[in-house]
C-alpha cells in the first residue's frame, strides 16, 4: 500500500530542534559518567546543558550544502591560479618566506584543532555544544586541506615547501606551534575550548589572520586570498563559539570562574608566544607591508582586548596575568625574532635577510622608540659583515623555553638590552624560561611541562649526537637550496628570471 | 600545584643527563650582547677543562661581535644562578660546579659596543 506523505517543510525554528537537541538521548544501559568520562575532573562545574545556546543555529544538512558551495568557487580559482601562472603575480619572492611559515608551522595546527574539536565534541555531554564542535572540526580539517591545496602550487616552483609535514614533526620553530596545540589537546575537554576556543580562536585570531590573509592580498597572492575568505565565515562562526562557550562557563557556577581565569591566564600567553612568529612576518617578511606588528596590536589587541574585557568583568574575570608584559614587548618581539631568523637561517626552511635600507626607515618610523636605538646597530654590523664577505651565521645553537619552546631571543621587560634569564629546580633537574609567563605556566604543572621535547636538546641526543647533516636529512632540509639568505637563493633568481619571461620581450 | 588528572600523572624529562651519552649541556650568555639572539648550547664532557670550552668553542662563536677581539678573560665578570661567581679556567667544567643544564654569563665592563653605538 502506498503510503501518501504529505511534504511538510520545517520552518528553520523547528528544523533546528530536530537536527540538533532531538539527536541526544537519555542513556539506559550505561551511566552518564561512562558515557562522558572526562567531563568532571577539571573541576567545572555544569548544572543545565540545555542553557547551551547555538548563536548560529546551523544544522549538518544546511553546513554541507554551504560548504560545498564556498569549495566549488575556492578550487575554481585556486585552478585558474595555477594556470595562468599566478605565482608571479607575487611582489617579490621573499613573500615566499611567509607562506612557508605559514604551511609548515599554521596548516598543522588547523589538522591539530581539528582532532581537538572532534575529541571535545565527544566528551561534552550537552548537544548542542556536540553539534558546534563537530562543525569546528570539519571546518579545521577543511581549512588544513583547502591550505594545502592552495599552497601546492608554490610547491612546483619554489623551495621550501616540499616536506612541510615533516618539517612539523622535526624542526625546531615549528614546535612551537605544535607544542601550543599539544598543551591544548593533552588538556581536558573544558580547557581546550578554553585554549582554543576562546583564547586562540576568539583573543588572538585577528592578530594571525589579518598579517596573512591581508598580507597575501597586498602581496598579489590570490591563491591565499582565496582560502582568506573561504574561511572567513567558518571564522566567524568559531568566534562566536568561542565567546559563547566561555560565557557559558561563567555563567553556571561562580566556581568555574577562578579555573576559567587561570586558563585564561595560561593561554593568553602561550597564545602570545605563538605571535612572535607573525610579528616578524608583518614586520620584516612582508614586501609590501599591511601594517606594523605594533599598530596590529593596538587595533586588534588593545581595542579590542579592552572591550572583550570590560565585558567580561561583570563574571569577575580580570584581563590575563601577562597583559603588561606583552604590551612592554610589542616594540621589540619581531626585532629580536628576526635577528635569530636570520643568523640561524642555516636551521630554516625559509629564506631571510638583511633589510634593506628603505625597510630599516620604515622600521625606525612604525619604532620610533626602539628600532634606531636598539636594533639598527646590529643590522648595520651584520651589513658590514655581509659586506666584508663574512656573512654572519650562528652556528651556536640556542637556549629554548621549557614552556614555548622558543629561543630565548626575549629580554628583560625592563632592559631591553639584556637577554631575560630565568630557571626553575623541579625534581633535581634544572629547567629554563623566555619569561615570567612561561615560568609561571611551567611551576603550575611541571609534570606536564618536563616531557617537552625540546629540538635542540635534542640534537645533541640519538640518533643525530650533535651532526648537523644528519640533523638537515631527517628534518628534510635541503641545504643550499631551501634554507640561508635569501640574495642569492634558487627563488630569488628563479622568481626574477621568470618574472623577467613574463614581463619582457627578452 | 598538579596536573588536574583522573588518575596519578607523572611525568619524565626528555633532557635527562644521561641521554648525552657522558655529555651535558651548558648554557652561556653573553649579556648585553645582543648580536647573539639567544645563550649559547654546548653540549661538552663534564671532564673538558672550563678554559679549553671558554677559548674554543665559545670565542669561536664570539668572533662576529666587534668586542671580540678585545676581551681580556682575566677581566670578566662571571655570573652562576645570577650571582658573582669566579671560576677556575684550569680546572674541569665539573670542578668548577657546572651542573647539567647550568646557565653560565659573563659580562665584560666598558666592551658593549653595539648595545653603547645608537
Amino acid at each position: 500500500m502506498e503510503m501518501k506523505v504529505a511534504k511538510k517543510k520545517l520552518g528553520l525554528k523547528e528544523r533546528y530542534r530536530v537536527m540538533t537537541r532531538d539527536l541526544g538521548w537519555e542513556p539506559s544501559y550505561h551511566t552518564k559518567e561512562a558515557l562522558y568520562p572526562y567531563v568532571g575532573y577539571e573541576g567545572i562545574k555544569i548544572h543545565d546543558w540545555e542553557k547551551w545556546e547555538d548563536p548560529f543555529r546551523l544544522t549538518m544538512d544546511a553546513y554541507w550544502k554551504y560548504q560545498a558551495e564556498k569549495e566549488r568557487k575556492f578550487y575554481a580559482i585556486v585552478d585558474a591560479h595555477a594556470q595562468n601562472n599566478g605565482h608571479l603575480n607575487l611582489t617579490d619572492a621573499r613573500y615566499l618566506s611567509a607562506l612557508k611559515i605559514f604551511l609548515q608551522a599554521i596548516s598543522p595546527g588547523e589538522y591539530a584543532a581539528h582532532k581537538g574539536f572532534a575529541r571535545a565534541g565527544r566528551e561534552f555531554p550537552g548537544v548542542g555544544t556536540q553539534v558546534a564542535c563537530q562543525m569546528q572540526a570539519i571546518d579545521e580539517i577543511r581549512h588544513a586541506q583547502t591550505q594545502i591545496h592552495a599552497l601546492s602550487n608554490y610547491n612546483k616552483y619554489y623551495d621550501g615547501f616540499h616536506a612541510f609535514s615533516d618539517q612539523r614533526d622535526r624542526i625546531w620553530y615549528t614546535s612551537v606551534p605544535r607544542s601550543f596545540f599539544d598543551d591544548a589537546m593533552s588538556a581536558g575537554p573544558f580547557e581546550f575550548m578554553v585554549a582554543i576556543g576562546f583564547s586562540f580562536e576568539y583573543v588572538l585570531t585577528n592578530l594571525l589572520f589579518v598579517p596573512f590573509m591581508s598580507g597575501a592580498a597586498y602581496n598579489g597572492d590570490m591563491a591565499t586570498v582565496t582560502f582568506g575568505f573561504s574561511a572567513q565565515s567558518d571564522e566567524a562562526r568559531h568566534m562566536t563559539l568561542g565567546l559563547e562557550c566561555i560565557k557559558f562557563l561563567l555563567e553556571q557556577d561562580p566556581a568555574n570562574v577562578p579555573i576559567v581565569q587561570a586558563w585564561f591566564d595560561k593561554w593568553f600567553w602561550r597564545g602570545f608566544r605563538v605571535l612572535g612568529l607573525v610579528s616578524t612576518m608583518m614586520d620584516y617578511m612582508l614586501p609590501k607591508r599591511v601594517m606594523s606588528w605594533r599598530e596590529a596590536w593596538n587595533m586588534y589587541g588593545i581595542e579590542n582586548g579592552t572591550a572583550l574585557f570590560n565585558d567580561l568583568a561583570r563574571y569577575g574575570i580580570r584581563p590575563p596575568k601577562g597583559w603588561d608584559d606583552a604590551e612592554k614587548a610589542i616594540d621589540h618581539m619581531s626585532h629580536q625574532f628576526m635577528l635569530g631568523l636570520y643568523q640561524w637561517s642555516f636551521g630554516t626552511s625559509f629564506h631571510s635577510w638583511i633589510p634593506s635600507d628603505d625597510e630599516m626607515a620604515w622600521l625606525s618610523k612604525k619604532y620610533p622608540t626602539t628600532f634606531d636605538k636598539y636594533y639598527r646597530p646590529r643590522w648595520d654590523h651584520i651589513k658590514k659583515l655581509a659586506a666584508a664577505g663574512t656573512p654572519y651565521k650562528n652556528y651556536g645553537l640556542p637556549k629554548l623555553c621549557q614552556t614555548c619552546q622558543l629561543p630565548t631571543v626575549f629580554t628583560e621587560p625592563e632592559d631591553p638590552t639584556l637577554i631575560c634569564h630565568r630557571e626553575v629546580e623541579y625534581k633535581g633537574e634544572r629547567y629554563h624560561f623566555c619569561s615570567d609567563g612561561c615560568q609561571h605556566i611551567f611551576e603550575n604543572e611541571p609534570e606536564k611541562y618536563i616531557q617537552a621535547w625540546l629540538p635542540m636538546p635534542q640534537i645533541h641526543q640519538d640518533p643525530i649526537r650533535g651532526d648537523l647533516g644528519a640533523w638537515m636529512d631527517w628534518v628534510n632540509l635541503k641545504d643550499g637550496q631551501d634554507n640561508g639568505d635569501y640574495v642569492g637563493s634558487n627563488d630569488q633568481r628563479n622568481f626574477d628570471a621568470w618574472r623577467g619571461l613574463a614581463t619582457s620581450n627578452e | 600545584m598538579a596536573v588536574a588528572a583522573l588518575k596519578e600523572y607523572v611525568g619524565v624529562s626528555r633532557d635527562r643527563v644521561e641521554n648525552y651519552h657522558g655529555k651535558q649541556l651548558v648554557y652561556v650568555a653573553w649579556d648585553y650582547h645582543m648580536l647573539f639572539a639567544a645563550p649559547f648550547m654546548f653540549c661538552v664532557e663534564p671532564q673538558m677543562k672550563l678554559g679549553d670550552l671558554v677559548r674554543g668553542p665559545l670565542s669561536a662563536l664570539m668572533q662576529p661581535d666587534p668586542d671580540a677581539a678585545s676581551i681580556d678573560w682575566s677581566k670578566v665578570e662571571w655570573l652562576k644562578l645570577g650571582k658573582p661567581w669566579t671560576p677556575d679556567f684550569e680546572r674541569s667544567i665539573e670542578e668548577n660546579g657546572i651542573g647539567h643544564k647550568e646557565q653560565l654569563r659573563f659580562r665584560t665592563p666598558g666592551l658593549n659596543t653595539l648595545r653603547d653605538a645608537a
